[in-house]
């Protein structure tokens, strides 16, 4: 007889003790200090029993992770990767496989989390200066951001900057008829709830009759042509209002950009530079605008500082405009960037430099004017006389629908205008063989030669419009072009920052587990990555069956009835969910349904969001403990019963407790007509244990980048879908390329129907890897690190709340304002000397730290980060007991550079050990900062949002 | 010869003749720390008592600055355009933030003298 039987043998389950950190010893050894029995004992203590699910999730169990790789491989099988002509935004490119396999496959990069420790995030602040850089030069600008969240909603934030800093007291924004249609449905979705008066129309014609406070011009536009638009500029600013343009940033390297002739706001995607289709996402959008708003520009701004020996080093600048500051009076309820993609964008600048890209540029032009005048031969109409690589067909007899079969036989996606016109779009993919196809399709008998047709053809750019000025001429876009200096520099960069791939990242409400590589394997696969977000839905059905499967799995999950995957963000599913609320309340008649009530300690993306969605914000109060206060709740609720829309809670809540009462709460909301938001943020304390429909909620965002293993990619991408109940389902957001399959609902909140689809996989991944047991498991541990590390140091840094059983949930916030002397400043960088990556700061109390170690850590990286903050405690004590003044200390003056360690003279009265090594343990795996402490406010006063000149560093360093 | 009064919201206005001349005191951009930038009204905006007339902001806070009174704006102080850390240095003195125009002197009657701001400070 076998020993053990093949079952067991086979290990199903054998993901979750890969995914979870700590061993079944350390789990043991974790429970007996915390005081439970067991996972299940510490959950009844620590989750209200109030609020616990009393079924177990109902989901598949555990599979390998070969079996999930087969049977996504099986999925993705049945996406037919057609060669695609749709452009629309979204174009086929090459991701030079040196920045494929070294950022975009590279848990270096794509673990990274957003640079609010920019002693530990040189390396990628680097990388986002070099896009900021280059959108600026391409765009002709003055600054630029760090990249938006798609073309769509970057025209809705350009929008609404133009009505923030413009001067006209006009309610109607212009949008020219020639945008693509996806922008425009953005847009609409956007301008009503803030009572923007959206005209869609010819800004040659309209402009007088509108009076706008601004206007929206693409360039090239959505039909391929490129018009002149001086004029219209001109008349604009003349009118009072503000000029913004989309564009496409390899177009400007032939074309004059808006800069030259006058835009104020400049938007578009940077996707055709190396990075996926995917189906519509993820892809770095981005915005560029003049100077005088550098104030009022959306969105996470690179800036140029210096650090405490004076030498340039780089951070987030101009953080105080966020919401977490500014609430519902936020420039923008945007607090994320599209990192990932930013970078790989300004990478694939960086190795091409601008004579390739130029190049580039320039054989996608000839290719489709070679077409062009192949077609023209064919006695084929094109509607467009200039273009930089899209032609629009007219088609008499109304043959659209059977040349766009004809085409689709052919393995070609050609974009279906209506039925008299196609629209067909190159890129750096199409080849002489495609231009063939598509002459085939029309109609040629083999006797069109593109060599022939190439010699005869001139280039279809107007004179007036062609570039003449200089881009990309910093040293950093003209010395990486060999695959060698390519790699190395990047390699150079990834070295600097902290990643999951070195140190835990216990960031409080961020979630920063696991991102494990089987999840992240598919993701550039072709077959999930070649796809346009626009082909007919027949060749994305291998997409259809896993984001179905993984809706099925979220509903489960969470108790909802249907999810919408538009919102590439939590801050977007704020705004949608919060849009489908409203959306509920109109349909029945309340329409004075308008007041969202949020509590005090809420994140201060909650309010930004409630008043883009047309919400009026009332705070309600928390106690001391950080719960909602109960009466002050009734009596907010007494005062607006007739105007409840909706209240917004997160839970467990912010303070990182279950609250008790959160089932009260949600039925005071419900029975004066209000309905519940609920945050997602802290989802991963509840997976298997309560599910947020059944405790109250009727809609809640899930962020796929924290419960759901999405890697952070450094500050993006992300994805916050929405769960609603079924009353919710028919305001779910829609697409206007979706007419039938998706309902209309509060129409678009970004600019593809599926919003970042490439990287569902991982999440599909995980949930299928897991199984339910697995999640779980997952919940309990997580619980189980958190209480560990509040149980640690609670002795040293006091935690701050509690819960049931004085136990937390799967965070903790521990206090350190008893500190006098020392920062919490201090006490974060001097962490940096340990290697370790800071907790939240000052969120939600200011003076405390928010630690949130995920059930992906083992307690051997627990115990150092607990060890490393208790060896700190004790460097607090010395200073704040007098023994040490705190210019004398090591932790005034972290984290420390090995550049300042080698200096001849150390004068410091600690020793150069205890400033590098100030435990023997880190010895063995140091990590070295780039740069000693960063000066914010010298960054702030004397703002540099581009890449400096290399004689910067020089001047800094002497 | 001058009086000067205060706001709940640390505002000082500096009555001279019927001209007031505004700010933030000591104790707010205490609170504030590193001044980074001061948002100023136009010359000319006509303001309303509790108007937005201002944005000030440090590397960890930004605060609006509410006109204290009525009136229009006379004069903006251009320094803090390019030396935002006046405020810090001196902001019951160079660092002025504007001038305006009374246009009911019973405002200021609802405004604190010295005594009762230290009081109030007291309170906090």
């Amino acid at each position: 007889m076998a020993a053990k039987h093949l079952n067991e043998l086979e290990q199903r389950d054998d993901f979750v003790s890969r995914h979870v950190g700590p061993s079944p010893d350390e789990i043991d050894a974790m429970l007996a200090c915390v005081g439970a029995k067991s996972l299940d004992a510490l959950i009844d203590l620590a989750v209200p029993a109030s609020i616990r699910s009393q079924k177990a999730l109902d989901l598949p169990p555990s599979r390998t992770e070969p079996d999930v790789l087969a049977e996504l491989r099986r999925m993705a099988s049945n996406n037919h990767v057609m060669r695609s002509f749709i452009g629309m935004g979204y174009y086929d490119c090459f991701t030079p496989g040196v920045i494929l396999r070294n950022v975009l496959e590279n848990p270096g990069w794509y673990t990274a989390y957003t640079p609010y420790q920019p002693e530990i995030s040189q390396g990628r602040l680097e990388a986002l200066l070099n896009f900021q850089t280059m959108v600026m030069d391409m765009t002709g600008m003055d600054l630029a951001n760090a990249s938006l969240l798609d073309e769509g909603t970057a025209a809705a934030e350009a929008m609404t900057l133009c009505r923030r800093v413009g001067k006209s007291k006009s309610n109607a924004f212009l949008v020219s008829a020639g945008c693509h249609p996806q922008t425009i449905d953005v847009l609409r979705t956007r301008a009503e709830p803030l009572g923007i008066d959206l005209v869609v129309g010819d800004p040659h014609k309209d402009m007088a009759e509108t009076a706008p406070f601004g206007i929206l011009l693409q360039y090239p536009g959505d039909n391929g042509g490129v018009d002149d638009y001086a004029g219209v500029v001109e008349a604009a600013h003349a009118a009072g209002a503000m000029v913004a343009v989309a564009t496409d940033l390899l177009a400007l390297t032939l074309l004059k950009p808006p800069g030259e002739w006058g835009a104020d706001v400049v938007i578009g995607s940077a996707q055709r530079f190396g990075v996926p289709m995917g189906a519509g996402g993820p892809h770095a959008a981005f915005m560029a605008t003049k100077e005088d708003y550098r104030r009022s520009i959306p969105g996470r701004l690179v800036g140029v500082s210096i650090d405490s020996s004076g030498r340039s080093a780089l951070r987030l600048a101009l953080q105080t405009r966020e919401q977490h500051i500014r609430r519902e009076k936020a420039t923008s309820n945007i607090c994320t960037a599209q990192v990932l993609l930013a970078v790989m964008a300004g990478m694939y600048a960086v190795y091409h430099g601008p004579e390739r890209l130029r190049t580039i540029a320039e054989r996608v032009h000839r290719m489709t004017c070679i077409t062009a005048a192949g077609l023209k031969r064919l006695d084929v109409e094109i509607g467009n006389t200039a273009w930089f690589d899209t032609l629009c067909i007219h088609l008499p007899d109304g043959n659209a629908v059977e040349l766009h079969h004809e085409a689709v036989a052919e393995g070609c996606n050609f974009r279906r205008i209506n039925d008299h016109t196609l629209g067909l779009s190159f890129d750096e993919t199409t080849t002489r063989a495609d231009i063939e196809a598509i002459w085939r399709i029309f109609g040629d008998d083999g006797s069109l030669a593109v060599e022939a047709l190439d010699g005869e053809t001139e280039d279809a750019i107007p004179a007036a419009l062609r570039r003449t000025s200089d881009f990309l001429t910093h040293p950093v876009f003209n010395s990486h072009h060999s695959e060698t200096e390519m790699l190395r520099y990047m390699k150079r960069l990834q070295d600097k920052d902290i990643a999951l791939d070195r140190s835990m990242i216990p960031l409080g409400s961020c979630t920063m587990k696991l991102n494990a590589t089987t999840e992240m394997i598919p993701v550039t696969w072709p077959e999930f990555g070649g796809i346009h977000p626009f082909a007919p839905a027949d060749q994305l059905a291998g997409y259809r069956e896993m984001i179905d499967g993984l809706e099925k799995m979220l509903c489960e999950a969470t108790g909802f009835d249907a999810v919408s995957f538009q919102p590439n963000a939590g801050s977007q599913g704020e705004f949608a969910g919060l849009l489908v609320i409203r959306a509920y309340h109109h349909d029945r008649g309340d329409m004075e349904r308008d007041i969202c009530l949020i509590p005090s300690s809420a994140h201060g993306t909650n309010p930004a969001s409630a008043v883009m969605a047309g919400f009026r914000v009332v705070v309600v109060a928390c106690d001391s403990r950080g719960n909602i206060d109960i009466d002050d709740l009734r009596a907010k609720v007494a005062t607006h019963a007739q105007r409840l829309g909706a209240l917004m809670v997160t839970y467990p809540s912010t303070h990182g407790v279950f609250e008790e009462a959160i089932r009260d709460i949600c039925g005071i909301v419900h029975d004066n007509g209000g309905q519940v938001y609920l945050d997602g943020a802290n989802l991963n304390a509840m997976l298997g244990v309560a599910k947020p429909a059944e405790i109250g909620a009727d809609v809640s965002h899930m962020n796929l980048h924290k419960t759901f293993c999405i890697p952070h990619g450094g500050g993006g991408p992300g994805m916050g879908p929405i769960g609603v109940k079924a009353h919710l389902a028919p305001f779910l957001p829609g697409h206007c390329t979706q007419r039938g399959s998706l309902s209309d609902g509060v129409g678009a909140v970004s600019a593809a129907p599926w919003g970042s689809p490439s990287i569902l996989p991982i999440s599909w991944a995980y949930i299928a890897m897991m199984g339910g047991t697995g999640l779980l498991r997952a919940t309990q541990v997580a619980i189980l690190n958190a209480n560990y590390i509040a149980k640690r140091l609670d002795p040293y840094f006091p935690v701050l709340y509690t819960g049931p059983g004085g136990l937390v949930a799967h965070e903790c916030i521990i206090d350190l304002r008893a500190m006098q002397k020392a920062t919490i400043d201090d006490v974060a960088k001097r962490l940096v000397d340990f290697g370790i990556h800071a907790p939240t700061m000052s969120f939600p109390v200011s003076g405390t730290l928010m630690i949130e170690p995920t059930e992906s850590e083992s307690k051997a990286e627990l115990d150092r980060f607990c060890d490393a903050m208790i060896a700190i405690a004790t460097e607090v004590d010395e200073v704040e007991s007098g023994v040490t003044a705190i210019e004398d200390s090591p932790l005034h003056h972290a984290p420390h550079t090995l550049d300042e360690l080698m200096s001849g003279e150390w004068t410091r009265p600690y020793s150069r050990e205890d400033a590098a090594f100030p435990l023997p343990s880190v010895r063995a795996n140091k990590y070295w900062p780039p740069v000693g402490r960063i000066d914010q406010v010298y960054g702030d006063r004397h703002i540099v949002c581009a890449c400096p000149p290399l004689e910067a560093y020089q001047d800094a360093a002497d | 010869m001058s009086d000067i009064r205060f706001t709940e919201d640390h505002e000082w206005v500096r009555i001279e003749g019927d001209i007031a001349t505004i700010g933030i005191t000591e104790y707010a951009q205490e609170q504030l720390g590193d001044i980074v930038f001061v948002d100023l009204p136009d010359s000319g905006a006509a303001l309303a008592q509790g108007d937005e007339a201002a944005v000030v902001e440090s590397v960890k806070a930004a605060s609006d600055v509410y006109a204290p009174i009525t009136g229009e704006v006379e004069d903006v102080n251009e320094t803090l355009e390019g030396e935002p850390g006046r405020v810090n240095e001196d902001a019951e003195g160079e660092g002025w933030f504007y001038t305006m125009t009374i246009s009911d002197p019973a405002e200021l009657d609802d405004l604190m003298d010295e005594k009762a701001y230290r009081a109030f400070l007291k309170k906090l």
